[in-house]
């Protein structure tokens, strides 16, 4: 039944785009005030798609097995909580959701953006429409999630069990609203061109969008990190994977894109690259799902993939990439006037470095990610970009990347002198002795490490120093730009100082290394609602004495049958120590892995910090950027 | 003579060539050293020389020849056509099992010996990684 009602809805919700483009078409050209109908279609076609989702996830709920979708994904013994986010745990729901974004984004936009004029609305909604109608028809053509079986089977297939985790069931949706977020960016910059209407006023209004897309991807990517880093028990939190790659990409160019929004606010200039970034933003956020979803990427994460549904976004995505470079070249008028008072060392010109060392690292991981699909049509080389090829292309020009952020921010617009002089030297001073320091106690490479661990340093105390002066002036900025830092500071020492120890022992066993001892003691049996647990006992002992009881899990799950290993990780202040247990087939041994991570714990408080800063200018304006 | 705008844009556009040039260097520089390509068993019989370089391998793990000594783990990758000795000590995924497809990156010792340093963990026990995929429908 909720199958039915969903399935009905979706039919009725697209069927409706035909009345709000009927009227949005006809409002273009009569009366100065919009149309209340198009208000009541399109909140008409956001409940639809809503009365959808729920009806998937009523399916989901009951285990209604005769819908193929929840057949795939559930089973009975499933958890509710992981029943209900199995509903966009799978390709289908995971689209049903896109458009469910799609539609209470347009939406929302409608209700925020009153002030600004008429035809703007009414063109924003239109080509907010054409991608709402391709997502209509790509689920009902290709993916619809109501497909039934007969006879209905008892028992569903159930879900991954790594995807039966907490950070994972609400990664999508938050990723999915940075991801989608960026779609009315497109449209309105659409939009604003066609009705030349790019200007100080567009930006600050297009700005609090970019904002929280930018917050929500964020965080989504965040989500997903901390997911990888714990259940995968790979003990990292970025594989430098393409399905990881293709939601940096957006999130670099919506990065560039905020910024750049900051100096259009101001000044009105940059339009035109501000018009370029918010079509890549969405085109990459596209593309991406594309990646993802057409099985042409070559990763370890690629889910159910179907050639169809590839070449589906393939030509919708041509088609949406050709309207706006249409747009682009035919209604945009690139004339800004350049005043006569550019001078090198401003605010604008510090953005524009930014954007320019944003656009080499995005160019980087998109031929790092796209390049072997490239080689293998060529010359049928199958190869892999590994973790070393982003280092040293990326690592080395953060340097000068964190070296601007600590200064940009202090410049004034248009023309700006030196402040603080004194500090800066000071500061800079500071960070090199310390880093010199800090890496001269470990056996690594100097150079390129003590420069790097400097730059971040500089910016760490550049950034604190604004909370001491400003007077919370810049404070959303300041506390992304220091979470940043933060960031930069923990993920270096991560690696330098990070680690490992892996082995296989049986029970009983003892490892020794030169600072430590693991016993592997003994193991427990449990058995859960939908799975077995097989839990370990290890005791570390370090030569200070003391020690620490460690239990890490196999879980055998019934339906579908997998073996997953749940690390156990205990967490401080300063370093993670974090032990896993995998199953080797047929051996009396298991395979052991004994890490410690010092500052994890930061590297998620300072994204969480920048997303943070983010969030707080969105909600008040006092603190605006 | 030119009017300051007209210089700047030059000098933008310059800049723009400049980054543009040294980027693609890098980038081609970086992709030649860092690059891991991907061979099957049989691919690897037919090699004339014998590669200092990273690679990957990958096919079947053959049913049992899963073997345990102390830090390391042996076991044979096959293609049906052709088998490879791998030597791993490091993690093994869950879902590393006989029977199942594998992909193993590490070094090549001879065209009988593999020395992996990584065996790549994939989240799903259907799937089946698109090289070993291929390597397998070419038999």
């Amino acid at each position: 039944m909720a199958s039915l009602i969903g399935s009905y809805s979706l039919s009725f919700g697209l069927f409706l785009s035909v009345f709000i483009i009927f009227f949005s078409v006809r409002n273009l050209r009569n009366t100065e005030i919009l149309d209340k109908r198009i208000i009541s279609f399109t909140f008409t076609q956001f409940f639809f798609v809503v009365l959808s989702f729920f009806g998937l996830i009523i399916s989901f709920i009951n285990s209604d097995f005769s819908n193929e979708t929840v057949f795939n994904h559930s089973h009975t013994t499933k958890p509710l909580f992981y029943k209900i986010s199995g509903t966009w745990g799978n390709h289908e729901g995971s689209l049903l959701l896109w458009l469910l974004v799609l539609t209470l984004f347009i939406s929302i936009f409608l209700i925020k953006s009153s002030q600004q004029p008429k035809n703007y609305r009414i063109l924003t909604l239109l080509f907010q429409q054409i991608i709402i109608i391709g997502f209509f028809i790509f689920l009902i053509k290709t993916s619809s999630p109501f497909n039934y079986i007969f006879p209905t089977p008892n028992e569903g297939l159930g879900l991954n069990p790594i995807l039966q985790d907490p950070a994972l069931a609400i990664h999508p949706p938050i990723l999915y609203l940075g991801y989608v977020g960026s779609s009315i960016i497109f449209s309105s910059a659409l939009a604003a061109m066609v009705t030349s209407h790019v200007s100080k006023e567009w930006a600050k209004h297009i700005k609090q969008w970019v904002l929280a897309s930018w917050v929500f991807l964020t965080l989504g990517i965040l989500l997903g990190s901390i997911w990888a880093y714990y259940e995968l028990g790979w003990g990292g939190f970025w594989f430098w994977d393409p399905v990881e790659n293709v939601s940096l990409m957006p999130w670099f160019a919506l990065t560039t894109l905020l910024h750049c929004i900051l100096v259009l606010e101001k000044k009105k200039i940059l339009t035109s690259w501000a018009m370029i970034l918010s079509i890549a933003t969405f085109a990459l956020s596209m593309s991406g799902t594309f990646l993802v979803r057409s099985g042409i990427l070559n990763s370890v994460h690629t889910f159910a993939n179907d050639p169809e549904r590839g070449l589906f976004i393939l030509i919708f995505l041509f088609t949406l990439i050709f309207l706006s470079i249409f747009i682009f070249i035919f209604f945009h008028s690139g004339k800004e006037k350049i005043e006569n008072n550019f001078f090198w060392l401003s605010k604008e010109t510090s953005i524009l470095i930014n954007n320019w060392f944003m656009m080499y690292f995005l160019s980087v991981v998109l031929i790092g990610t796209i390049y072997p699909i490239f080689l293998e049509v060529i010359t049928a080389n199958k190869i892999s970009v590994g973790p070393p090829f982003y280092n040293k292309l990326i690592l080395p020009f953060l340097i000068p990347f964190l070296i601007a952020m600590a200064i940009g921010p202090n410049l004034n617009w248009v023309k700006s002198d030196f402040k603080d002089k004194f500090y800066m030297m000071v500061f800079l001073t500071i960070s090199f002795l310390l880093s010199a320091l800090i890496i001269k106690q470990f056996d690594i490479k100097f150079l390129v490490n003590t420069i790097l661990v400097t730059s971040a340093f500089f910016l760490f105390f550049s950034t604190s120093r604004e909370f001491f002066v400003k007077r919370f002036k810049n404070l959303s900025q300041n506390i992304a730009h220091f979470g940043f830092s933060l960031l930069i500071l923990s993920v270096l020492f991560n690696n330098i100082f990070s680690n490992e120890v892996i082995t296989n022992l049986k029970i009983g066993e003892t490892f020794k290394t030169e600072k430590f001892t693991i016993n592997f003691e003994n193991i427990d049996q449990e058995d859960e609602k939908n799975f077995k647990a097989i839990i370990g006992k290890f005791n570390i002992q370090y030569l200070d004495g003391s020690s620490d009881i460690l239990n890490p899990e196999l879980r055998i799950y019934n339906q579908p049958n997998i073996i997953t290993s749940e690390a156990d990780i205990k967490t401080n202040l300063f370093t993670d120590k974090f032990i896993t247990m995998n199953y080797v087939q047929n051996q009396e041994y298991f395979n052991i892995r004994y890490q410690v991570k010092p500052f994890m714990i930061w590297i998620w408080i300072s994204v969480l910090l920048i997303t943070f800063g983010g969030s707080l200018s969105l909600f008040n304006k006092r603190y605006e950027i | 003579m030119y009017g300051r705008k007209v210089k700047l844009r030059f000098f933008f556009v310059l800049l723009i060539l400049a980054t543009l040039a040294l980027s693609v260097f890098l980038l081609i520089k970086s992709l030649e050293e860092n690059v891991i390509f991907f061979k099957s068993p049989t691919e690897i019989k037919t090699l004339s020389e014998i590669s200092k370089k990273k690679i990957r391998i990958g096919g079947m793990v053959k049913k049992d020849s899963i073997t345990i000594i102390s830090k390391e783990i042996k076991f044979i990758v096959t293609d049906f056509k052709n088998e490879i000795n791998v030597i791993y000590s490091g993690v093994v995924p869950n879902l590393f099992a006989e029977e199942k497809g594998v992909v193993a990156e590490g070094y090549l010792k001879d065209k009988n010996f593999f020395l992996a340093t990584k065996i790549l963990a994939k989240h799903d026990e259907n799937y089946m990684p698109p090289e070993v995929k291929a390597a397998l429908e070419e038999k």
